[in-house]
């Protein structure tokens, strides 16, 4: 008896030094080691070269590496297609995320009725997401042919419409309802997941209090969901400032350069140019505007968002 | 009544965009060259063909192409949910020395798209002589910015999963390793379907990057490869591309279509609500 308490004794305080806190520890490091080890070599690697180039040229042919100093700045700044890239961004993300979030709260708002037959157009909402991003952007791009399927539609209903993409305001329009149609259904998802979540308690007592649908709508139901319209506005306005693909195939960043956002410049410079300082040096530009933004968006939570969830 | 009329009107008005360009997709891709700028538009192909279909195999090696992208994505998505669910749960779960600080740098990653690194990341792989590869449209997203949100949503899964499981799984005897692979795995069965989901289409929608990394037909990605059908004059083929694109989206909307549910509810309830 006395001697299995003392084995025991003696397991329970070795085992003590191996399964307690430090092994504990040691799996937590273990655990967390491959995500901390790519995101050194894969993104924090990345940027500091990234900021490294800003100041180099490199040339790929030669394989030469030099130092260039603030040339590539200073080039930003009297690079006369930079305001027009930066008009184009801001335009493009602007319309984007205005675009995007009124459409997904709207659908939201009607599949949140009670309604036979919302799942089905849930479903028909949400599609585009899972269609491959090319292939939607091909198929529109066909459609916004100028003899397409578009103006073949609007010409039976005896309206001539422009020729979409070669024309530059519709050009603009054209990229930014694309990519709307394509990625709203996943706003609009989360937007209904926090309608179903604003107590139905709150419309009742307004109800009895005479407001209307209106003043319920902005008095109780924006106020309740402002925290996903916070979390949509920042993840769509990152990924609007990221639209590279859809301007690739739509319109290569014409007509002139209507439809050049920085990301689309980023890549002319760089990998069709190959001037991958200049490129490196429109990455960081590229970055503080996307760091800004975020910044600035955290910031607004104070002022907007009634609670946090 | 008149209410309900009303709505169901104007949903299947606002339908329209979503649902005709794809269905414009793979009815065109069944026409002949000359009937696809036909006006009046021939809502269903008058003389159907298979010509496009048999030229998408024709001009490029189209099926290998897409062995490329499938299994790249599913590469990715495997990579990412052991990645993103061993660090999740630790963030979460594991009380260790300087988690909060770990944590905090790579959430960082989150604030630097993937496009800000791209020149350098050509220039790491370029060096590496791991070019017109598919190491790094395996490696970046596994390891690199992408994973870090899979990291964070898993993270914010693991946070709220009841404690008393594990508390009695630990009770039981089991220790750490095994309460995470029997206990807290399982039960994260429906964030890491959503991960999943949004891992596989992030690589399936990859086009930056193939086209920046790859160079010869026969490693090209779907959405590299879609858009090299065009003819002498740099013109697209639409026939052929309209096949092939039509080849690409419609496997996957036909699986989304069959688990809509996990779909649209996993996303919403576990994937983005953070």
């Amino acid at each position: 008896m006395a001697l299995s308490v003392a084995r025991r004794a003696r397991t329970v305080s070795r085992a003590g030094w191996w399964t307690g806190r430090r092994r504990d520890h040691l799996l937590g490091y273990l655990f967390v080691a491959p995500q901390l080890a790519g995101s050194l070599l894969f993104v924090f690697l990345p940027l500091a070269l990234v900021l490294t180039y800003s100041l180099n040229e490199w040339n790929v042919l030669a394989d030469t590496f030099s130092f260039v100093g603030a040339d590539n700045y200073r080039r930003l700044l009297s690079d006369p297609n930079v305001p027009s890239v930066l008009m184009a961004t801001g335009l493009f993300s602007a319309g984007l995320v205005v675009l995007n979030l009124s459409l997904a709260l709207l659908l939201a708002v009607l599949l949140n009725q009670r309604l036979r037959g919302t799942t089905v157009f849930r479903t028909l909402f949400f599609s585009p997401v899972v269609v491959s991003l090319v292939a939607w952007t091909i198929v529109w791009g066909f459609l916004l042919q100028d003899n397409g399927g578009v103006n073949a539609i609007l010409r039976i209903a005896g309206v001539e419409g422009p020729n979409w993409l070669r024309t530059g305001s519709w050009a603009t329009l054209s990229v930014i309802v694309v990519q709307v149609f394509k990625n709203v259904g996943l706003n609009m998802v989360l937007f209904l997941a926090a309608l179903q979540g604003v107590p139905k308690e709150l419309f009742e007592a307004a109800r009895l209090d005479g407001a209307s649908a209106w003043t319920r709508f902005r008095r109780i139901t924006l106020p309740m969901i402002s925290p996903t319209v916070l979390l949509t506005s920042i993840i769509t306005v990152a990924g609007s400032l990221q639209v590279f693909a859809q301007i690739a195939v739509l319109t290569q960043g014409g007509p002139g350069t209507s439809t050049t956002v920085l990301v689309y410049y980023l890549y002319q410079q760089a990998f069709q140019f190959h001037h991958f300082g200049y490129g490196a040096t429109l990455s960081v530009l590229l970055f503080v505007i996307v760091l800004a933004l975020t910044l600035l968006q955290w910031r607004m939570r104070r002022r907007w968002v009634f609670h946090e969830a | 009544m008149r209410r309900k009329t009303l709505l169901y009107g104007l949903l299947c008005v606002l339908c329209v965009p979503f649902v005709f360009p794809t269905w414009w997709m793979a009815t065109s891709s069944l026409k002949p060259v000359s009937e696809i700028f036909a006006f009046p538009p021939t809502p269903w192909p008058g003389r159907p063909t298979l010509e496009a279909y048999r030229q998408v195999f024709a001009l490029q090696p189209f099926a290998l192409q897409y062995w490329n992208s499938l299994y790249i994505a599913l590469v990715v998505t495997v990579g990412t949910l052991a990645v993103s669910a061993l660090a999740g749960y630790a963030f979460a779960r594991i009380r260790f020395r300087g988690s909060n600080v770990l944590f905090v740098i790579v959430l960082t990653g989150l604030l630097i798209p993937s496009e800000v690194t791209i020149v350098p990341l050509f220039q790491l792989f370029h060096g590496w002589g791991l070019t017109d590869t598919h190491w790094p449209l395996v490696l970046v997203p596994v390891l690199g910015a992408p994973s870090v949100l899979a990291t964070f949503i898993m993270r914010q899964f693991f946070l709220v999963l009841p404690h008393e499981l594990e508390e009695a799984a630990a009770v039981d005897g089991l220790g750490r390793l095994a309460t995470f692979r029997r206990i807290a795995l399982p039960l994260a069965r429906p964030a890491l379907g959503a991960v999943a989901i949004f891992t596989f289409l992030h690589s399936w929608n990859l086009y930056l990057e193939p086209i920046v990394f790859l160079s010869s037909p026969e490693k090209f990605t779907l959405p590299q490869a879609l858009t090299q059908f065009v003819d002498a004059y740099g013109g697209p083929m639409w026939n052929v591309q309209l096949a092939a694109a039509s080849l690409t989206a419609l496997p996957v909307l036909v699986v989304f279509v069959l688990a809509q549910k996990q779909f649209v509810e996993g996303l919403a309830h576990t994937g983005l609500k953070g």
